[in-house]
């Protein structure tokens, strides 16, 4: 049996249309990345929970992949979740990634994969 | 916490820094090792530990093996390599101070630019998804530069203050003949110029020079180094500190973005056990893996006071003339990339009076990275 790994869950999560962090069974902590066991009381029990799917921009990059430099730069971004996590991200309305702009995670399709992506609040669909 | 130390560096070895190398990593590794067993003034057999970090490929038993060490008793490695490279000095004190080693040789070689280069893109299409790669930090500069910019942001530095920053490190660079940069200074509009790698981040010139090469030391007993009448370069002291929440390189989780709270501890315990303080200090090695590590650093050692950082890079405090002279050998930036340990070798040539920079009167150099470091003395 090829073994789990513990971040299987999110991946699942996000082909779902789910956005999921860790949280321990016997403290309640919640943690991303995931990691088997919890830093707060050393618990390997956990469940996935769905996080709110808001958040607010601490920082963002120009993303240039350097052996496909014909594609549009990606706007990476790191984001603080109201649940007290962060997660780092890819915006998709990058003209309006300012520092301190509250955004909303959109599950979104790159190269073939389902990703965490989010846009910013005023950048609308 | 443990007493000022009791080991010195007796023998320094490098081979020629390059792009291209066109030899194998062990190659490498075996000439800088037998260089510095050479400089130690030491036979093969006088040799009983080796060190190196983690992140270095040339297996221990395959050194011995080329190198011809009839017998070794003592092996370690240090996590990672880079920010954490001069740990190997903290497990060569160790070693040497419990009594299971004489003459422990540090080594690191590799094909950083030829064969193995970091910069390369880890994540391609059809990778399987995770969290840092999957959303398109992709490489090293990428990695670093998205948690760089909130400290950056904090201290109201620019891309033209990094650029202050990298004209001093390339006046060092400038005047030393094993530096990459060697003869070729730059001005801020030349940094201004080079092109944007990681928007708004780091441009070309705030990156360190991938290189092929080696570099190794052997690290001796106080006592010892004392009686053979060579050169001295006392282990004062040398810490690590890695505080939970603090990452190498993902540094996106810990509670404060701005506050270097490894290097902090790093510098506390490095103090406590020299009796030194940073203003001690007389010359310094940052790793600048790329130009925004030094002010982190810089900040964290205590060589400014939190916030004025800026400051001191305005002043041009950390190039040649400056009160605070930090990589004088080019650093990462303007030398090579050993990735770290040619910054160490630098302090060593200080402390021996040997640099192309020699800081006159130079006793005390700090050897920074940010979760470890270490202070030595010239004797």
């Amino acid at each position: 049996m090829q073994a789990r790994r513990d971040q299987d869950f999110f991946w699942e999560g996000i082909d779902r249309g789910e956005l999921l962090a860790q949280q321990c069974d016997e403290c309640g902590q919640l943690r991303h990345p995931p990691q088997p066991m919890c830093a707060a009381c050393g618990s390997n029990k956990w469940h996935g929970v769905r996080l709110s799917g808001e958040g607010t921009i601490l920082a963002n990059i120009e993303s240039v992949h350097p052996t496909r430099r014909d594609e549009e730069p990606r706007c990476v971004c790191l984001v603080e979740l109201p649940e007290g996590l962060r997660m780092v991200s890819s915006v998709l309305d990058p003209e309006n990634a300012e520092n301190g702009v509250p955004v909303k995670f959109e599950i979104t399709e790159y190269d073939g994969q389902l990703l965490p992506m989010v846009r910013t609040a005023g950048g609308g669909q | 916490m443990s007493a000022a130390g009791q080991t010195a560096i007796t023998g320094l070895g490098q081979t020629a820094y390059t792009k291209e190398s066109g030899r194998t990593v062990m190659s490498l590794c075996a000439e800088a090792s037998m260089k510095a067993i050479e400089d130690a003034g030491l036979e093969r057999g006088d040799i009983d530990g080796l060190i190196s970090f983690t992140m270095d490929t040339n297996a221990d038993h395959d050194l011995q093996s080329s190198l011809g060490l009839p017998m070794v008793r003592f092996t370690a490695r240090a996590p990672f390599g880079g920010e954490g490279a001069y740990a190997t000095f903290q497990l060569a004190a160790a070693a040497i101070e419990s009594g299971q080693a004489n003459n422990v040789l540090i080594f690191r070689a590799f094909n950083e630019r030829s064969e193995a280069r970091f910069g390369q893109p880890t994540y391609n299409a059809g990778s399987r998804r995770d969290f840092h790669k999957s959303l398109g930090l992709v490489t090293p500069g990428q990695v670093y530069a998205m948690w760089h910019k909130p400290f950056l942001d904090a201290r109201g530095m620019t891309s033209e203050d990094l650029g202050r920053l990298v004209v001093q490190m390339r006046a060092w660079a400038a005047n030393n003949p094993a530096a990459w940069f060697y003869g070729r200074p730059i001005t801020l509009e030349d940094h201004q110029r080079s092109r944007w790698i990681v928007k708004p981040v780091l441009r070309l010139y705030d990156f360190c020079q991938e290189t092929d090469g080696g570099v190794a030391f052997v690290v001796s007993r106080l006592d010892k180094a004392r009686e053979s009448g060579r050169p001295v370069v006392r282990v004062l002291g040398v810490q690590q500190a890695w505080p939970l929440g603090e990452s190498m390189m993902y540094n996106y989780y810990k509670k404060n973005l701005v506050f270097p709270e490894d290097t902090v501890h790093v510098a506390k315990a490095l103090w406590a056990q020299t009796g030194l303080s940073p203003a001690k200090i007389d010359v310094s090695t940052i790793y600048d893996n790329f130009s925004p590590s030094i002010p982190i650093s810089y900040e964290g050692y205590g060589l400014c006071k939190p916030g004025e950082v800026r400051d001191a890079i305005r002043a041009g405090e950390l190039g040649p003339g400056g009160s605070t002279p930090v990589n004088t050998n080019g650093g990462l930036i303007g030398e090579a990339y050993l990735h770290g340990l040619n910054n160490a070798a630098e302090c060593v040539r200080q402390m021996r009076g040997t640099s192309p920079n020699q800081i006159e009167g130079a006793k005390i150099a700090l050897c920074a990275g940010r979760q470890c470091g270490m202070v030595l003395a010239r004797e």
